[in-house]
């Protein structure tokens, strides 16, 4: 790393803060934080010119199939083949590209690699800036390329690794005011899909037993603390275990859909209830629903009837930005690109990284 | 030889958390064992706390790593169970094992081909809703030796106990 290097950046940034707010541009995000190697361009942070995902392409034409991307060599597989796909997709050339963002963290560290290494290498050659960028961040952004955002704002942060209360007091600011302590909402799907015996990842199929059931076994709420806007699953993953269990010893065989069907309202009650009673309290305009978990049919409805009846706005990302995609990462970087806040060449890939530290000015 | 410790209540497990954390150091493994629900999440916690990470430690199974920094060591908790041996060779596991942290592994059994040579085998096992069996198999000599001092630590864990007990109900 020479330091010439960090100084071409430092000159792109003061460069960037300067283009006026017409002059349009161009971002590549890539994204390689879990499970998902993906890649998209990306208009003045809101056109989304393509958004490849790894795991929807046809893989039988592009190549063996090699889904899912847990390990770090199969990122490293996919990822060429992902951006010059992006490329293609969006009808562009790469040197038609602005800036280059990637997932800084959180995430897998071999795996997050990947992205970082493609996106400086990218960043270096095209000599454009790099934008380090964080993976709920870009979840929560998501929502900026279906909608406008008004301030103060609520996010309800849930996928198979993260459950989370976001405020976000003024644009690209992040406050957590609550999160999991044990299992986040798509984990505890998926313990409890493992119980009732689907294969994993199991909670679509808990979703759809639980739409599907005619009766339901009320199972407890985790509140916790009165004040407390943090969660709790696992003592729900072990009351759903302890019903089967109690069928077993009488000799009757569970009804799989009514504890699926119990499962769900609580998860959807305590998370809904908490996620109301924070957007009471500080005063928000505008509730965020984000994530992979934003999926679930069940709880988009719930929330939809609940800030229905306070009249607050409600955006929901469609599915496809709801699971772990590049083009939520590049609505995240375009918060650092309009102020001039680019990376340096030698950003580290982080698996723990803050998401308050992340917020813009910081 | 083979270490157990009963826990008939949860505060019994965060004891015995409380007891294996004295012993651990750079390098060590601990391979959890146990079904869905008895608790191995719960016990992992129960030890961060123990070496010192402050916040909350959740479940890794979706980012099947998480990292964390201790009081004196850095804390690597990882959940094995969507991968499948292939996949967590590929990882490359080793840095962490072999790295300056305790390494906590949930579903270990799925990965015992590739986990260092010396290590910690930690089963539970749900015995009653509250109630857990802890099971220590100890690979290598220096986790034998680990299972003879715990066991002097239950027995003084014990003798504490049932002296607080006493003095309660005089």
């Amino acid at each position: 790393m020479s330091a010439s290097n960090n100084t071409a950046n430092v000159a792109k940034a003061a460069n960037a803060g300067s283009l006026s707010p017409n002059s349009s541009y161009l971002l590549l995000a890539i994204e390689t934080s879990c499970d998902e190697t993906s890649v998209a361009v990306v208009r003045d942070g809101r056109n989304v010119l393509s958004n490849i995902i790894s795991s929807q392409i046809d893989t039988h034409r592009q190549f063996g199939g090699v889904v899912p991307e847990i390990a770090s060599r199969k990122h490293v597989e996919s990822i060429t083949i992902i951006v010059e796909e992006a490329i293609r997709e969006a009808d562009i050339s790469l040197e038609n590209i602005d800036a280059v963002a990637v997932t800084q963290g959180p995430g897998l560290i071999g795996a997050l690699l990947v992205g970082v290494v493609a996106a400086k290498s990218l960043s270096l050659a095209l000599d454009v800036p790099l934008i380090g960028t964080h993976h709920i961040a870009g979840h929560i952004y998501a929502n900026h390329l279906i909608g406008d955002i008004v301030y103060p704002a609520l996010a309800l942060v849930v996928s198979g690794g993260h459950t989370e209360l976001v405020l976000l007091e003024q644009e690209g600011k992040f406050r957590i005011i609550g999160r999991t302590r044990d299992d986040a909402v798509g984990e505890a799907y998926d313990k409890v899909a493992r119980a009732l015996q689907f294969p994993y990842p199991g909670g679509p199929y808990v979703d759809k037993l639980a739409q599907e059931a005619t009766e339901e076994v009320v199972l407890p709420r985790s509140w916790l603390e009165p004040d407390s806007y943090d969660f709790s699953f696992s003592g729900l993953k072990s009351a759903v275990l302890a019903e089967i269990n109690r069928s077993r010893m009488k000799g009757e065989s569970p009804d799989f859909s009514a504890l699926a069907r119990g499962f769900q309202n609580s998860v959807i009650d305590v998370v809904t209830v908490k996620a109301m009673k924070a957007a009471k309290e500080f005063g928000v305009k505008q509730m965020l629903l984000c994530g992979g978990v934003a999926a679930n049919k069940g709880l988009r409805e719930r929330l939809a009837s609940l800030c229905g009846d306070v009249g607050l706005p409600l955006l929901i990302p469609t599915n496809k930005l709801c699971t772990d995609n590049a083009a939520m990462i590049a609505a995240a970087a375009d918060l650092k690109w309009r102020r001039g806040e680019f990376s340096t060449l030698d950003l580290k890939a982080e698996p723990i990284l803050s998401l308050e530290d992340w917020s813009v000015g910081s | 030889m083979e270490f157990i410790w009963e826990a008939p209540t949860e505060a019994e497990t965060i004891a015995f958390a409380n007891a294996l954390a004295q012993l651990v150091g750079p390098g060590t493994v601990l391979a959890v064992d146990g079904d869905l629900g008895a608790g191995k999440t719960r016990f992992a916690q129960a030890f961060a706390a123990a070496i010192g990470v402050p916040g909350i430690v959740n479940s890794p199974t979706y980012t099947i790593i998480k990292e964390y920094v201790g009081r004196a060591l850095p804390f690597y908790h990882m959940d094995v169970y969507r991968l499948s041996l292939a996949e967590a060779d590929e990882l490359g596991l080793d840095e962490y094992f072999h790295g300056e942290g305790v390494t906590l592994v949930e579903w270990a059994s799925i990965i015992q081909q590739i986990l260092p040579l010396e290590r910690l085998h930690i089963r539970i096992e749900t015995t009653g809703p509250v109630s857990r069996k802890i099971i220590c198999s100890p690979v290598g000599q220096k986790y034998e030796e680990w299972c003879r001092q715990l066991e002097r630590k239950q027995l003084e864990h014990v003798t504490r106990r049932n002296r607080q007990h006493e003095s309660k109900h005089k």
